[in-house]
């Protein structure tokens, strides 16, 4: 039932972009195309995920032992960088085709705060092995989510007339608030599984 | 000395990483619920971005050209642990307000964007003052938005009571008012600028 709870709580009540401002930077850069929406998508699931599982390993298989939490944010940051440059030539070796649909998006997510984020967040909210993996995925699944709504809107704005000054990333950031506030419909949700 | 006076207003107005550049839009967003939350963000960032072009300028030289992003990253790292031990030992309320976006400056493009397009090709001065006028413009932004989100949200600005809070619209300060807020700033500074030229 927390499991649940935790899969709702990251991807709908909580979600990333729309009310813990993670990622925006991508968010709002990859979003205007349906397609790269989804590439970004898949590539920060698979990073996130991969991210998590071993920055929560090095937090409690070296720093916590030997007493260096406050080494958190460098180890936390290099490990990711090399993780992520460690994907992109794994993958380029062993798939092409996915190299093709991801490749480009790798390099952006070594700057992508979500990643980071959740690294760190999990070790705040003392989950354990299990429910930070499920974290990760449910968080990855709601930016996901939040991208494929948003890239979806953002064509229509295209053809939409709009005042030249509110043209691009303002008439978006707005949109973005408009989204937040559905969002918050579902705060209280989590209830239930409680 | 004029010259750079023009990178430190460059920074300002002309490269202003919020509303020209639209860099850095988490933090931005996440910790501009209050005027004074606003600003101490902006100042954290500020005092890691001047330190962090400091040191890079120095020792730019030294680092061998493929490792460049790696090392910058490490130095911004070092000085983002520092402002975040100092926060949490002096005021830790404020920590905890701004939470997980402090160890998050690390990832803010700003700062490795100004020390890949400019510390690294230029010397130790107008580094300085290049984050110093690159961390003002982004604190001013902030403390601006900040401002802004409070006084509708809350009718106060930096605590200070300029109507009474039931004219308050609560979404202000909410998520939703963090995007509406800096998307109706940013069109204003558009239609500014485009005056001005």
């Amino acid at each position: 039932m927390e499991i649940i709870g935790i899969i709702i709580v990251a991807i709908l009540v909580n979600n990333v972009v729309f009310s813990q401002f993670l990622g925006i930077c991508p968010f709002m850069g990859v979003s205007k195309k349906l397609d790269t929406a989804i590439g970004m998508g898949a590539a920060v699931t698979f990073v996130l995920t991969l991210a998590t599982l071993v920055t929560f390993l090095i937090q409690k298989g070296i720093l916590e032992p030997f007493g260096l939490e406050y080494l958190q944010t460098i180890t936390f940051i290099l490990v990711i960088a090399s993780l992520v440059q460690m994907v992109e030539i794994i993958i380029k070796k062993i798939s092409p085709p996915l190299y093709q649909a991801l490749g480009v998006y790798l390099p952006l997510i070594t700057t992508n705060c979500v990643i980071l984020g959740v690294a760190i967040l999990v070790i705040q909210k003392d989950y354990n092995l299990l429910e930070s993996i499920i974290y990760a995925v449910s968080t990855a699944i709601g930016y996901t989510m939040a991208l494929i709504i948003f890239s979806s809107i953002r064509e229509q704005l295209a053809l939409t007339k709009i005042p030249k000054a509110m043209q691009g990333v303002p008439i978006a950031l707005i949109t973005a608030g408009i989204l937040a506030m559905a969002f918050m419909g579902f705060s209280g949700i989590d209830q239930v599984f409680k | 000395m004029s010259n750079n006076l023009k990178v430190l207003i460059n920074g300002l107005i002309k490269e202003n990483p919020i509303f020209v550049l639209l860099l850095g839009m988490c933090p931005t967003l996440a910790t501009t619920s209050s005027a004074l939350n606003g600003m101490s963000m902006g100042l954290a960032t500020m005092f890691v971005l001047v330190c962090s072009n400091i040191v890079i300028s120095l020792i730019k030289n030294l680092i061998p050209d493929k490792v460049r992003i790696p090392a910058f990253i490490v130095v911004i790292a070092t000085f983002v642990t520092l402002v975040q031990m100092m926060m949490n030992a002096y005021v830790p309320a404020l920590a905890d307000s701004l939470g997980i976006f402090i160890p998050l400056i690390v990832v803010n493009c700003i700062v490795l964007g100004r020390a890949e397009a400019f510390a690294s090709k230029n010397g130790v001065l107008s580094s300085f003052f290049d984050g110093l006028g690159i961390g003002l413009g982004f604190t001013g932004a902030l403390t601006l938005l900040g401002a802004v989100r409070e006084l509708l949200g809350t009718g106060k600005i930096f605590s200070m009571t300029i109507f009474p809070e039931n004219f308050g619209a609560l979404l202000f300060v909410l998520a939703p008012g963090a995007f509406i807020a800096l998307g109706y700033m940013i069109a204003i500074f558009n239609k500014l600028q485009k005056k001005t030229n």
